[in-house]
């Protein structure tokens, strides 16, 4: 493949590429960018910075595809493995590779890309360059986290990551901008500085930055139960989970679309995969001792949020809690675990929680991006995000509106799409655990359907509401295309979950191998 | 025959693809030219399936087309399982829509949004196909999903009007209610058994009725009968049983050809064949089955009462289609399987006949649905009102009707029934009888006999509807009058589902009275020993003297009994209580989470109030940093003393 000649050329790997090629690129958008602002030149300046970003950001979809295809799946050790000294003195390295977690989640990332990059295609009118370069140098720092198995190297990427995102909200963002991105950084911020806290801890103790020497290091209840909780803090902000959800939905308003889509596909599986990486198989005592919490937060935000949901009045607002809803179950699928294992006496299911979250992650990431798009076409046509501005869309935009109308579907679990797949597992995994469980978790059947559905109704469906509505022109053929390419990734995933489940199934069963196996006995 | 199995399935479904996404290519012709031959074809291949299955006597298929996903350890697939309650399911599918298939041609022919009708149906009749040719859970439930969606797709066929996206969503969403049970039953299912296939399942039945599940801690309940119950709340849901049956009535939103097909003939049915599916799991179930019994019962009976009020014609029938899934659910609970998919079958034929018969008078009025502006309609519609009429009769049981015989067996079955609960249940089914007549015939009389209440308008137009739509009429009334002639020995008393249904000796009612079977001619002066033809008489004769002989005396008893009448109606007021209760105490709950939890606890006092603790904390700092040297210094040994002190005590 393309990427193992550069690979044997340069002397460098496929992650590497994977990180550096889109900031590289960011960074030559940025140079190109600033030559081509000068006074008297503007026009057709924009058009060479997004053919440049959709070139690198399809560059790297393509260099990330063997990632997928020469990945064996039958072995949960890393691949892809680079290992390079970098801080000597510290022991830090610039450790990168990949397992059934992360592997998926680079290629989510790597796929959406390009098509935020279309979805700002001519909507973008002011510093394009700046803009696009924004994004792909968060595409780098996003593979970046997901790659990094050094944990000082993950926190650099990690902090990284915002600043690209506050610009976007900061300056291509709506009316109260400002507001939404302070909250969105002083939840991050405050959540990640625990995070250090603890990775120093563990370095200290292992005298290695290595996620994976973490992983192996025997700790005693006191020492996990605080790491634990810096790393929830950390995690939970990013899912985000009640009570720390506030920032998202203001920050989804705020944010232009891409900024949406980025934020909700990928961004907020970060706080997950910290979950998946760090909390569960370093601290898997204390996650045990503290599940009743995970499992109280996660079912809270599945029955209030989804209540929530229901009652807003702007879009973005509904689907910004409408993922948070679900991202509940990716939570209370990591950590039903001790609860089966405690009623049914058996490991049976446990490693199905952990699937089953694992898909609920990057279904949303394809859903929620997916969302946010169609209420970008109609911002950008409309500019408004409120219910009550529309009603009768199909009337003007059928192909759009069919667009729209599967995707709500999808959100609200249809078998046969992608969102069907995780909250199946889930159920089927929590109902071991308990019927009450299972019971609060599956009313998102009906919660799910009524804020999705009933949006779709007063949006789409109906006669035309106004003349805003009447005036609107069908989705164009590049809006169409982002569209299309997202609705075979749902219904791909919906219909035929097999490859992904069995790129994952090794990493998943070591994973639950690794929480049912107490640390304290070496723990002094 | 796996490839015949395979192309049943596809062919309508890649039918609807090519109708709904090259609809504007093909045009109105070539849309139900392609949805036509799709489901032509495999109607044709079903009866191959049927006769190899029943003829043939060919053993029962069991296969995987592919696997959907390995999960811990857990292999989901997709497969079908054809025996003879499948095969028999997907001839009734397939004949009733290729019939709707035709007749929409007629109904929709100036409708702009032509070729995404015949792509909803053609979908719909994919959806079912995969319903009822399920071999394990999850297929089951994708089928059972896909049905629910292109309903509340068809529903909501004419999008612009207010009525028809309210009701679709209610449709959706009740029946979100149903599969929120149903999906708790297969989680448990899995749990108790580890698998997800028919088979395995199935064959663990015995062990599994022993296994018990403390729902509330301390009180162990039989796992089979969680299980069943759970099950049966999503055949409430699809099938329309009290109390989930509220979307049903508000359906008839739709265009009428998927009324027929969709709210009558098949998919609500789903219910009542996925109960038969699990008979060996339901028949472990005492108690399951008493619930099973009750409420098809209660269902069967007091939606009756509201078919008697009902003024549009197509709620008439909707209302009856209500309590004919009550009866054929009643059937189930007592054990007699057998007799609830055979009047599922006959019902299929004469209620898609009633319902397309409905639709031909709609066309000839002009959309007016009102049948107190009908009257005398029989001339006009010579064809739509004698079609009308042997549906009529075969729905209300007149003797030697395939309804009769579907009817009268379950009602026999469950007056034969041992379990708790049969006594009411037999009592409700035998009012029902007479309650069915009277609402029929009265929608009968109304409609085709008596005075001509229309406008001169409409009557200036009136005619026959033409051919496509009475071709189909036609060809339904056929299977209402006569089906039940051939097959009430084999499927009801004889081993026509062999295997596919399983009945433990202790509960076999039909088994029972098959001894006294003696072919048809003898059940039918058998059942005049018995109250029901006459009750059915009753009825008719009822409905003939209130609304034609003396039309004053209906409303004298409607004023009498006012209080009864408003309670009608209201349909009990379950739409109220939904509305007011259910729906409305969501949204408070939502915007008290929202507003009072959200923007005031979380928000106003954590988030806003630390970035206020923060401001003060500058204030505080910013006191310190005096910029005299001998502060820092001093803070600086203070801090170092803590240090050490903590250290030192610590170690």
């Amino acid at each position: 493949m393309g990427s193992s000649m550069i690979e044997s050329a340069l002397g460098i790997g496929t992650l590497s590429i994977l990180v550096w090629l889109p900031i590289l690129g960011g960074l030559l958008l940025l140079v190109l960018g600033r030559s081509e602002n000068r006074p008297g030149e503007k026009g057709s300046g924009g058009r060479l910075d997004r053919w440049v970003a959709l070139a690198v950001s399809v560059l790297t979809f393509v260099l990330s595809v063997p990632l997928w295809t020469q990945f064996d799946s039958s072995t949960a050790t890393m691949q892809f493995v680079e290992r390079l000294p970098w801080i000597r003195t510290f022991n830090v390295e610039y450790y990168l590779g990949v397992d059934g977690f992360s592997m998926p989640l680079i290629l989510l990332t790597t796929f959406l890309t390009p098509i935020v990059v279309l979805a700002g295609w001519q909507v973008i009118e002011k510093r394009t360059a700046q803009y696009f370069a924004a994004f792909l140098i968060l595409e780098g720092l996003m593979i970046g986290v997901f790659a990094a198995l050094d944990a000082l190297l993950f926190y650099v990427f990690w902090e990284a990551m915002l600043i690209p995102m506050f610009i976007i909200i900061g300056v291509w963002g709506g009316e109260r901008r400002v507001y939404a991105t302070m909250k969105f950084f002083l939840y991050t911020f405050l959540g990640s500085v625990f995070m250090l806290v603890a990775l120093i801890y563990l370095y200290l103790k292992s005298g290695s930055y290595s996620i994976l020497d973490f992983q192996n290091l025997p700790l005693t209840l006191t020492e996990q139960i605080l790491i634990f909780l810096a790393f929830l803090f950390a995690f939970a902000v990013k899912v985000p989970m009640w009570p720390v959800h506030t920032w998202l939905p203001d920050a989804h308003v705020e944010a232009p679309t891409g900024g949406s889509v980025i934020l909700a596909a990928v961004l907020l599986k970060m706080g997950g995969y910290g979950f998946i990486r760090f909390s569960l198989p370093i601290t898997p005592d204390a996650s045990s001792e503290l599940d009743w919490l995970m499992i109280s937060l996660s079912l809270v935000a599945v029955v209030y949020i989804g209540l929530v949901a229901l009652v807003q009045k702007d879009m973005k607002k509904l689907i910004a809690y409408s993922s948070i809803a679900h991202m509940g179950f990716v939570t209370l699928g990591f950590f039903v675990g001790w609860q089966i294992l405690e009623r049914t006496g058996t490991t049976a299911g446990i490693a199905m929680g952990l699937s089953g979250g694992m898909f609920q992650m990057i279904s949303h990431g394809f859903i929620s991006g997916a969302l946010f798009l169609c209420v970008g076409v109609l911002y950008d046509r409309l500019h408004s995000r409120q219910i009550a501005d529309y009603g009768g869309v199909v009337n003007t935009m059928p192909r759009f509106a069919a667009f729209m109308v599967l995707f709500a579907l999808a959100n609200a679990g249809l078998p046969g799409t992608s969102g069907f797949v995780g909250e199946f597992l889930v159920i089927l995994a929590v109902f071991k655990a308990g019927f009450w469980y299972a019971f609060l978790a599956a009313t998102t059947l009906i919660l799910g359907a009524a804020y999705t559905l009933w949006m779709v109704k007063r949006v789409v469906f109906g006669a035309v509401a106004n003349e805003g509505v009447a005036g609107l022109s069908d989705a164009s053929g590049r809006e169409l295309l982002i569209l299309a390419l997202v609705a075979a990734g749902v219904l791909g995933l919906g219909l035929w979950p097999a490859p992904l489940a069995d790129v994952m199934a090794a990493s998943v069963d070591h994973l639950a191998l690794q929480i049912t196996q107490s640390k304290l006995a070496g723990a002094l | 025959m796996e490839r015949i199995y395979l192309a049943i399935v596809l062919c309508p479904l890649i039918a609807a693809l090519v109708a709904g996404l090259f609809g504007r290519q093909i045009g109105r012709a070539g849309a139900h030219t392609v949805t036509i031959l799709g489901v032509g074809a495999s109607f044709i291949l079903s009866l191959l399936v049927l006769k190899d299955q029943w003829l043939d006597g060919a053993a029962a298929y069991n296969g995987t087309v592919y696997t959907w996903a390995v999960v811990d350890g857990v292999t989901m697939n997709v497969g079908f399982l054809v025996d003879r309650l499948t095969a028999l399911m997907m001839v009734v599918v397939t004949s009733v829509s290729l019939m709707v298939h035709v007749y929409t041609i007629g109904y929709m022919h100036d409708d702009p949004g032509y070729q995404r009708f015949f792509s909803y149906i053609s979908l719909f009749t994919f959806a079912m196909l995969t319903l009822v040719m399920a071999n394990n859970f999850l297929q089951l439930f994708f089928g059972w999903e896909a049905v629910g969606l292109v309903s509340y797709l068809l529903i909501g066929f004419w999008y612009t009007r207010p009525t028809a996206i309210v009701a679709n969503l209610k449709a959706f969403l009740v029946n979100r209610v149903g599969d929120f049970g149903f999906l708790l039953g297969i989680a448990l299912i899995l749990m108790a058994t580890g698998s997800l296939d028919y088979a395995t399942v199935f064959a663990s039945a015995p062990e599994m009725s022993t296994q018990t599940i403390e729902v509330w801690s301390g009180v162990p309940w039989s796992v089979m009968t969680v299980a069943c119950l759970l099950l049966f709340v999503g055949a409430m849901g699809k099938s329309a049983q009290m109390p989930l049956h509220v979307w049903l009535p508000d359906s008839m939103e739709g265009p009428t050809p998927i009324s027929a097909l969709i709210h009558a003939a098949t998919m609500v049915t789903a219910g009542v064949f996925m109960v038969a599916r699990m008979s060996p799991l339901f028949e472990y179930s005492e108690t399951a089955l008493s619930v099973v019994l009750v409420i098809g019962a209660t269902t069967a009976l007091f939606t009756g009462f509201l078919g008697v009020v009902q003024n549009d014609i197509k709620r008439v029938v909707a209302y009856s289609t209500l309590s004919q899934l009550g009866y054929m659910t009643a059937a189930l609970g007592a054990s007699a399987y057998a007799a609830g998919v055979f009047h599922l079958m006959t019902h299929a034929f004469f209620k898609a006949l009633l319902f397309l018969a409905a639709g031909s008078v709609i066309v000839a009025m002009h959309h007016e649905q009102d049948i107190r502006k009908m009257g005398g309609l029989r001339k006009y519609l010579p064809i739509t009102w004698l079609t009308c009429l042997i549906g009529t009769l075969s729905l209300i049981g007149l003797p030697g009707f395939s309804g009769f015989f579907s009817k009268d067996a379950l009602i026999e079955a469950v007056g034969h029934a041992h379990r708790a609960g049969a006594t009411y249940a037999w009592w409700c089914l035998l009012i029902g009888v007479f309650v069915t007549a009277l609402y029929s015939f009265r929608m009968y009389f109304l409609v085709f006999h008596g005075p001509e209440r229309l406008d001169a308008e409409t009557k200036a137009h009136l005619h026959e509807s033409p051919w496509v739509i009475t071709l189909p009429l036609v060809l339904l009334a056929i299977p209402s009058a006569i089906i039940g002639w051939p097959t009430i020995a084999p499927v009801v008393f004889g081993d026509y589902f062999g295997s596919a249904i399983m009945v433990l000796e202790r509960n076999d009612v039909l088994g029972e009275l098959a001894g006294e079977f003696d072919g048809p001619w003898a059940y039918i002066l058998h059942a005049f020993s018995a109250p029901v033809p006459y009750l059915a008489f009753a009825g008719a004769l009822t409905a003939w003297y209130l609304y034609l002989r003396n039309p004053g005396l209906a409303e004298t008893v409607r004023l009498r009994f006012r209080w009864l009448h408003t309670l009608l109606m209201n349909k009990y007021y379950f739409d109220d209580f939904n509305d007011k209760v259910l729906a409305r105490g969501s949204r408070g709950l939502g915007n008290l989470f929202w507003q009072l939890g959200d923007v005031l606890v979380i928000d106003g006092g954590f988030v806003n109030g630390s970035a206020r603790l923060v401001g003060w904390a500058a204030q505080v700092s910013r006191q310190l940093q005096s910029g005299y040297l001998y502060h820092y210094a001093f803070a600086m040994i203070i801090g170092l003393a803590v240090l050490v002190g903590w250290l030192l005590l610590g170690a």
